[in-house]
């Protein structure tokens, strides 16, 4: 091969290369023919499938993502609702509660004082009662006192002097006697 | 790059690399002027490499995928979506993803091939294998419009630009036939062919000339040559981008000719 080509070379035999053998030219094109119809049949039709099977799962992916994504936001804007009710339920409760407590402790309050104004009525009934019992007692008593002093002074009277002071004297030590009998019982 | 080696060493004389670099002998040793040569055992094994790793990557078609598929896929999206569907439009881009995948991968291999090792020889710098797909791709993009606008329909597609006064026709529509229908084969095939060739000139007239300055030369030879191999590489470099560009140009153009037969009365 190489000895060929020195003698190519050197012989110079010029050959332009701009005119071709047709030999060439029909070999290139089945050569390149076959090549194109085993990429069509072969290469081809495998990459596009690939091809659309990736874009295809891609999609599909893309889509099943998205309806996670609605599922999601619908559960939550579901429990926000509910969580919202659950306060507004709470702060329902706890406002009836307050007004449940003021109106027990008014309640209250109103019966402990009708109780202490009955107390201290009842109180001054009974003290008044005993007053006036004390009172018509004293009256009776005042007055027995006064007639036997009246009458005793009456039954000795004239006598002297001496006896009057006698009977007043003698009435003065039964009252003292009275009076401490009385503190002794 | 031995080969270049061997043709400075054989001569004391300094051939620059010409056009008969590209005329290689048959891979067959007793049948020296048979076509089947390396160019032509190129193409073949593009197309099964290009085939066999396109396939192993789309063969598992994991919804998941590992290395060797991601890999296939970018590079199938690249051309599927950055020309295919980018330039034709989503709505008919489908049916001609695999031509342009197929064209693609195949260029681009037989470009490259001039910077891998054991091949190193552009196939394209072989002007009937560009002819061909340049061919190939006018067949193509002219069916497409002619089946779907009719001859007369497509011819007037193409020729007759709209928003001009009739008046100006006769001017124009040569214009445009020339233009759009019989020099787009021409310029595909010469953009990518003339690319291969020329640069793989140059990477042997670096090559071979680096050699022979050291070899042969001698004096200020000892510090050309190694700069010479130097820039070697750095075109090396420049080659490989070239290599991308243009199998990603030839498919580009592919793309947007048939986008204009496709597309409507504009």
């Amino acid at each position: 091969m190489k000895s060929l080509l020195i003698l190519a070379a050197t012989e110079g035999e010029e050959h332009n290369p701009l005119i071709p053998l047709w030999e060439e030219i029909a070999i290139s094109l089945v050569v390149f023919g076959i090549l194109f119809f085993a990429v069509k049949k072969f290469v081809v039709p495998n990459f596009e499938s690939t091809f659309a099977e990736r874009t295809q799962a891609i999609e599909g992916g893309i889509a099943a993502a998205e309806s996670k994504q609605a599922e999601a936001d619908a559960k939550l804007a579901e429990l926000e609702q509910q969580l919202a009710d659950a306060r507004h339920e709470a702060a329902r409760i706890r406002e009836e509660a307050r007004e449940q407590g003021a109106a027990i402790v008014a309640e209250m309050r109103e019966q402990a004082q009708a109780e202490s104004t009955r107390i201290v009525d009842h109180a001054h009934t009974q003290i008044e009662a005993e007053r006036q019992q004390a009172i018509t007692s004293l009256r009776a008593e005042v007055g027995a006192l006064a007639t036997g002093l009246a009458g005793r002074i009456v039954g000795e009277s004239l006598e002297d002097d001496a006896r009057q002071s006698r009977v007043v004297e003698r009435f003065l030590a039964e009252l003292e006697t009275a009076d401490a009998a009385g503190e002794n019982a | 790059m031995t080969y270049a080696a061997t043709i400075s060493a054989s001569g004391d004389e300094f051939h620059a690399p010409g056009p008969a670099i590209f005329e290689l002998p048959s891979v067959f040793p007793w049948n020296g002027d048979g076509v089947v040569t390396k160019p032509v055992l190129q193409l073949v094994v593009a197309a099964v490499v290009v085939f066999t790793l396109l396939y192993l990557a789309s063969r598992k078609r994991a919804l998941v995928p590992g290395k060797l598929q991601f890999a296939g896929e970018s590079a199938y999206g690249f051309v599927r979506n950055g020309i295919g569907r980018d330039i034709i439009g989503s709505h008919d881009f489908q049916r001609y993803v695999p031509y342009l995948v197929s064209l693609f991968f195949f260029i681009l291999l037989n470009n490259l091939f001039a910077s891998i090792p054991l091949f190193q020889f552009p196939t394209f710098s072989r002007a009937g294998m560009a002819y061909a797909l340049a061919g190939l791709s006018w067949l193509v993009y002219n069916y497409i419009g002619i089946r779907k606008h009719g001859l007369i329909g497509y011819l007037k597609l193409q020729c007759v630009p709209s928003g001009v006064s009739p008046a100006m026709y006769p001017l124009l529509v040569p214009l445009e036939f020339f233009s759009n229908i019989l020099v787009r084969p021409v310029t595909l095939a010469l953009r990518l062919f003339c690319n291969m060739f020329a640069g793989h000139i140059l990477l042997v007239l670096f090559a071979t000339g680096g050699f022979h300055l050291i070899l042969e030369y001698g004096g200020i030879g000892y510090v050309a040559g190694p700069l010479a191999l130097v820039l070697a590489v750095v075109v090396s470099f420049l080659e490989m981008l070239i290599q991308f560009l243009q199998a990603y140009v030839f498919v580009l153009l592919n793309a947007m000719y048939i986008q204009g037969a496709l597309a409507d009365e504009h």
